[in-house]
Parts: structure tokens; sequence; C-alpha cells
């Protein structure tokens, strides 16, 4: 990106200053280096998302910010209901609720390397991944309704884990205010099979050690140390929601004109909150995030499952589960007034600090866990929430791909992957070789300088760093 | 330049297909072969059995969105790949048969699957030699 369009306002922090049809500025979070390798397009889309009615504040991108549908992937937006804000099918992006769930397992890094071919095809073999694979779970649609109004809540009814898993969840494990009737027939249909599955793509299943902690005390509280392993499981609303994505951006499309919302860019469809069009999209929203919960929440039980085979005394709880692709109601505190906003993040974790009511006990000193998915070959993250002044309490997501698909293909061999990762002590469980290729860990940002700008920024404070063992890929 | 053929648009974070052809249907055509090279090789998808899709929309752009979200949805539900398409379009809305197979894992090398269309280099568009071209990125 070019750096003479900005004003520089901190180390890490980078200002674009409203111009044309901007109403409120864009700031970037970045390294200086960060921000030269970053995409024109995201210059191009934060200024855009800055333009739409009843933004508050200012329009964000997060350091791990690429290009995006509409808004940039890595972007953070809130809107004002009543002074004409708008939801974006775009600014939440095709996978709602796309995120990570990390779950703690009590045992040390010597005690799975015993088992670890042992483990890795344990695990392939219960948790289905990989295109065109299906859950054991088929829902009715009785089922499939009551499992989009109760998200994990639903599934630990079911017997899917346990009550006290829904306390390490974002709104305790079920997003109030879905209306499955909003969700269309397609977009169950879609889903039918799909419950309890991986996916591809960037998605995966990680058994991870603890290689290094940044924050003792926080590390503490979140019972991390050094040499322990976790699981941590990346994935979203499946089906479900790449059709309620789909269908609503070319409705939005449809409708943003008639409602006076001029759009910089198509893929920014937008429509305002109190419409219609609006509420629809909020309910079936909603209803996807509860679906990646429960996804979630399965796909948690089948580990689990799966680690008791080897391990039978385990109860792998959950250390936390963060959501990626949303737009939720939160209130914060912006000019001295407390306001009622809709913040969208997509491809950005909320980070809510100490103190915050909706972050549970015994998290709530210390804020919540910002979970930051890495590569295979790599590392991942754990932060924590700092406070709600930076960006609506919103942080990183993770690597951000450097090259294109076809690019890594091009330069990677599936087998090499899997062989050259293997010598690191890192084992890959995967149906294709060509995915593994298109998803090599050279084809990623560096995590590390994402991280290290999002701390230095006082988006989230790093408290360890997470190294792959096992990796299964969709 | 001219003929039937189809390619792949690199994308930071996704792919994007391409189709070019003689017509708007055949363009339509070879940009729904590149959705399946996505997935998988299309040479190694047989031409089995057909499902018919139709769909409509106020403009070609848009109508492409349609057709490839058409496809993504047949090969979600019906856990299908496809390797021969017959497109008509016919004033806003297209008519197709679309023949494939069952995905099977051990002789279909599949990368990824296909979220959705997005209105990203949302392009159908005919050159001045005739040709016609017709491209969007797919979220992956």
């Amino acid at each position: 990106m070019e750096l003479s369009r900005l004003r520089r306002e901190g180390e890490n922090e980078w200002c674009i200053a409203p111009h044309g049809k901007m109403r409120v500025p864009a700031v970037i979070f970045a390294s200086e280096s960060l921000i030269r390798e970053m995409d024109e397009k995201v210059y191009e889309q934060v200024t855009n998302v800055a333009t739409l009615p009843g933004i508050v504040k200012a329009s964000y991108a997060m350091p791990d910010a690429h290009w995006g549908y509409g808004f940039p992937i890595g972007g953070v937006a809130a809107f004002d209901a009543d002074n004409g804000g708008v939801i974006s099918a775009g600014g939440v992006g095709f996978d709602i609720s796309c995120g990570v769930r990390t779950l703690l397992t009590g045992l040390r890094l010597d005690q799975v390397k015993a088992v670890k071919e042992r483990l890795a095809d344990t695990l392939f073999a219960r948790i289905p991944a990989g295109v065109g694979s299906t859950g054991k779970l088929s829902l009715n649609d009785k089922e499939m309704n009551a499992m989009l109004t109760g998200g994990a809540k639903w599934a630990v009814a079911q017997g899917y884990g346990k009550k006290a898993d829904l306390w390490r969840v974002e709104e305790d494990g079920c997003v109030p205010g879905a209306l499955p009737d909003e969700v269309s027939d397609r977009a169950k249909r879609r889903q039918r099979d799909e419950m309890g599955t991986l996916g591809s793509g960037n998605h995966y299943l990680e058994i991870q050690h603890v290689a290094k902690i940044f924050d003792d005390a926080i590390a503490a509280a979140f019972e991390l140390r050094r040499g322990d392993i976790v699981v941590s499981i990346h994935c979203g609303s499946r089906g479900l929601g790449h059709q309620i994505g789909t269908e609503f951006l070319t409705r939005m499309a449809a409708t943003a004109t008639a409602s006076g919302i001029e759009l910089p860019d198509r893929e920014l469809a937008c429509a305002p909150i109190h419409s219609p069009v609006g509420q629809a999209y909020l309910g079936a929203m909603r209803a996807a995030i509860n679906c990646a919960l429960a996804n979630r929440q399965i796909i948690t039980d089948l580990v689990r499952q799966a680690f008791r085979e080897i391990f039978p005394q385990v109860e792998l709880p959950l250390l936390y589960d963060v959501s990626h692709n949303t737009c939720k109601v939160e209130e914060h505190v912006v000019d001295g007034n407390r306001l009622r906003l809709f913040v969208h993040r997509k491809g950005a974790t909320r980070a809510f600090g100490p103190g915050h009511p909706s972050v549970r006990e015994p998290l709530a000193e210390v804020g919540q866990p910002v979970l930051i998915g890495g590569t295979m070959g790599t590392a991942s993250y754990i932060l924590s929430g700092t406070g709600m002044d930076i960006a609506f309490g919103s942080a990183c997501h993770g690597a951000g791909r450097s090259m294109s698909r076809h690019q890594a293909l091009r330069q990677w061999r599936g087998g090499e992957v899997v062989q050259n990762l293997a010598a690191h002590g890192i084992l890959i469980r995967s149906r294709s070789m060509r995915g593994v290729a298109e998803e090599a860990p050279g084809a990623y940002k560096d995590v590390s300088e994402v991280v290290d700008a999002a701390d230095r920024a006082g988006l989230a404070r790093t408290v360890a760093r997470l190294e792959p063992v096992i990796c299964v890929k969709g | 330049m001219s003929g039937a053929r189809w390619e792949l648009l690199p994308h930071g974070a996704d792919i994007g297909v391409c189709g070019f052809g003689r017509s708007k249907a055949q363009a339509f055509e070879q940009a729904a072969l590149a959705l399946t090279a996505v997935v998988t090789d299309p040479k190694t998808v047989a031409a089995e059995y057909s499902v018919e899709i139709s769909c409509a929309a106020p403009d070609d752009e848009l109508l492409l969105v349609e057709w490839l979200n058409g496809l993504i949805y047949e090969m979600a539900t019906r856990k299908m790949l496809f390797s021969r398409f017959e497109v008509r379009i016919d004033d806003g809305k297209l008519l197709a048969k679309a023949w494939g197979e069952i995905i099977d894992v051990t002789r279909h090398e599949t990368a990824v699957e296909v979220k959705g269309a997005t209105c990203t280099e949302l392009k159908v568009a005919q050159n001045a030699n005739g040709e016609w071209r017709a491209q969007c990125i797919v979220d992956v």
C-alpha cells in the first residue's frame, strides 16, 4: 500500500482522513512492513465502508487485512440503527461465524508424541473433512429449526458435550434473535448432512503444543503451561452459512438502491437495519451463527471420543470459542455516549477486555481469550482482550494469504509439503494432496508479525504461542 | 482468438473462474468447467447423469452469479462434480443441463469446496472479435 495517502498516528496505526463520500475516517492497524505489503484493495475497501450510512467513529482494518468482498477481510465497522445504520451481508462474509475453538487436554507434549500416529489416524477417521464429506447426524425440519435457534446449547442438550462448555463460548453458545423462518429451504437443505463436518480450504483440526508463554499471569488464568497440548478447531457454518450469504448478497444488491443507498461497490450490498430485508438478514445470520456454534460443539464431541480411545481419562474442557465473521449487537461508549451498535467483524475477532460483563468468570479478570489461527507449518497464537476503546474491542484473526492458490499449486506438491512438515515433527492427515499444496505454509503471511502488530497497537495482549503437532485438513 | 476455453484467475485469498466462447451461453458453459477445475481436474469427472438448472436475473452479470450459485448448490447437496454443460440463455433466463457424477475420493483429487460465487471481478462481455468472456471470483 502506498504510504503517502496515510497519516501515521502511532507505530502501528495509520489513518485515512475522510474525503469524498466518506462519513468517518478509516484506520488501519499494522506495522510499517505489514502496511507496505498490504493490498491496495484494502485501502479502497476500508474507505468504501466509511461511506456507508450510520457508520460510527471509524472504519477499521486489522493487521492481517487483505482483499475481501466489499469489506476488507480483517475489517471492523459499527452502525447505529437509529441513525440510518445498515447491515451488510458482505460485511459478515460467506462463511458466517467461521471461528476457532480451543480445547485444553491436560496432556503434555511427550505423552502425545508417543502415540502421535495413532492419534492422528483416530482423529482423521472420526472427524469428517474435505469436499463432499457428510456427518453422521441428519436433521429433519423440526430438528433443523431447533438447532438454528439453540446453537451450541441445542447441541449440548442433544448430548454433544457438557453445560460447562457453554460458559466458554461467546454469547454462552447461543445468539438470541435467530429467525429460522428467514433461512431458505435451500440453505437448510445444504446443511442437512453437514453437521459435525470440518469443511475444506483453510479449515482444520490441529493438535498443538504450547511452545512459548509471553504473559505468565494470563497464561495461568487460561491454564496454559509451556509443553501443554491443546486442540484447535477452525471451521464455520458450513453450507447453510454459505447459502445465506449468497442469497442475501443478491437480495441486498437489488434493494439497496430502492433504499436510497449509494453503493461504491456492488459487493458492499447492505440494507438499513430498520428494514424488512435488514431484519430478515439479521434473523438468518443469527441462525447461521448458531449453526456454526452447534457445528463446533459436535466436532468437540468427536474430538473427545477420539482422544478417549487413547487417553480414557481426558476431559478436554474448552479454553474458548471465538467467531470471526459476524454482526453482533453490542453496547459501546462513543464520545461519552453509551450506544447500542451493530458491530460487523469480517475476518476479525471479538477481543473484549477484563471486566466486560459478557466474559464469564474466571476469565473476566483477564479478558477473553483471542484465538489466532496460523498455518499448519508455523504457529498459532493465544492473546487476551485488552479493552473496549480500540476498534470496538476487536483484534486480528489469522495470518492471511500472501499467495494465490494457483501460485501455491505451481510452487509446491502436496506430498513434498507433507514430507517436509513430517521432518519438522508435524503430522498431516488429508484426503487431498492438492488441497495440502494450496494450503502450504509458505502461501501465508508471517502470523508472528501480524500478532506482534496487534499487540503493539493495543488491540490484544500476546499470551502464548502454539506450534502444530498434528493437523487434519479438509 | 476463438473457441471455447476456460481459465482460473489468481486472487489473494480465493480464486477466479473465467470462461470464453463464441456465444454468451458457451462462455457460461466454460465458466462452469472452470468452477469444476477449482475443486478437481474436470478430465477426471465422468458425464454419467444430468441435472437441470434454471435461473433468472436482471442482467447478464448477475445471471452468471446465479448460474454458478445454482451449480454450487447442486454440487453441495448431491455431492456431485460436473464435467459437461449445455446452457441456453433467453431474455434474462437461463436453462441448463449439467452432466457429472458423484464425488469419489479415490478417483477425484478434490482440493477445496466452493462456498459461493461473488460479484468481485464480475464481468460478462463480448470483445471486438465477437468472443464472449464470463468471469467472477468464487469464495472457497
